[in-house]
């Protein structure tokens, strides 16, 4: 399918480093992902308490897309074009196993609610949305690898169809302390073409700054 | 009951990972949820837990909760006359 859209800005999160249209904006040293993420979170300025409430996913769409979003979509303003379209490999397997963990011993079986909500992947999308009130298109895929050529021919069929006016679409991989994070924004005006290429070059953090 | 008070606003802050609160910012009488610490549904399912875990007590009906819970005091009192451990 033709593209006739453009891609206006990215962030990748991954190995205690953010960068944001290819500028390196945040380092730490190596820490565990709850540490660094909770760095960001404090560097970048959020204020959004439930976030220290979330599992390592969450945390993690959560950091990228509020770097994306943090000029186009204000928190408690209601913003119904934005939509969402996450995928990953790992699905919620990080949360599933310290879930499952938590509920081996029947002698000592006190399953947590909190832990519980969070072994879905999809629940990093309704963070996002309950943050900024997204009432829009949302959609989280699991495939074994980044898939551009799908992520590209989603973003602009919801363009097309009057959907969304913009999308936001990511990579946010997360398992055992390995994680990775890109996230960029689609919409009718722009300079940077969205197209598989220039997707597959933000995917590997190799595309010059936009 | 004071130290029982102060062990609760310790392990509330703990268990619901209230980043930003400290034991001194919670008051006996404050409310836990609304206006209060602003806790939610999924914040009273973990009391609830916390109930069973540290305490012994089984609340059987979770409506029970809304009474409960509504502040440190109240939760204070409630431990203390129905806990088995």
């Amino acid at each position: 399918m033709e593209s006739s859209n453009y891609i206006s800005k990215y962030c990748i999160i991954e190995e205690h480093s953010v960068f944001v249209n290819g500028r390196k904006q945040f380092a730490s040293e190596p820490v565990p992902f709850t540490e660094f993420a909770k760095a960001v979170y404090k560097d970048f300025g959020m204020d959004y308490p439930k976030f220290f409430k979330m599992d390592s996913l969450s945390k993690l769409a959560f950091l990228t897309a509020e770097i994306i979003l943090e000029d186009i979509a204000k928190p408690g303003e209601e913003n119904n074009n934005i939509a969402l379209v996450f995928a990953n490999r790992s699905s919620s397997l990080d949360t599933d196993a310290k879930y499952q963990d938590s509920i081996q011993d029947k002698k000592d079986y006190f399953p947590s609610p909190a832990v519980f909500v969070y072994t879905l992947p999809n629940i990093c999308i309704g963070e996002v949305s309950i943050r900024h009130q997204l009432k829009s298109e949302s959609a989280f895929f699991v495939f074994d690898e980044f898939p551009s050529e799908f992520m590209k021919n989603y973003a602009d069929v919801l363009l097309a169809t009057g959907k969304a006016e913009k999308v936001v679409c990511g990579w946010t991989e997360l398992y055992r302390e390995k994680y990775r994070s890109v996230m960029y924004l689609v919409e009718k005006q722009g300079k940077t073409e969205h197209n598989k290429e220039i997707i597959n070059q933000i995917y590997t953090n190799s595309l010059w700054t936009l | 009951m004071d130290a029982l008070k102060q062990e609760l606003k310790s392990k509330i802050i703990e268990v619901l990972n209230l980043e930003d609160v400290a034991v001194e910012d919670i008051n006996d009488n404050d409310a836990l949820f609304g206006d209060g610490l602003g806790l939610d549904s999924i914040d009273a399912l973990e009391l609830i837990v916390l109930l069973d875990k540290e305490y012994g007590i089984k609340l059987t009906d979770p409506k029970e909760g809304k009474t409960i819970f509504q502040s440190i005091e109240t939760m204070a009192a409630y431990i203390t006359a129905n806990r088995t451990k």
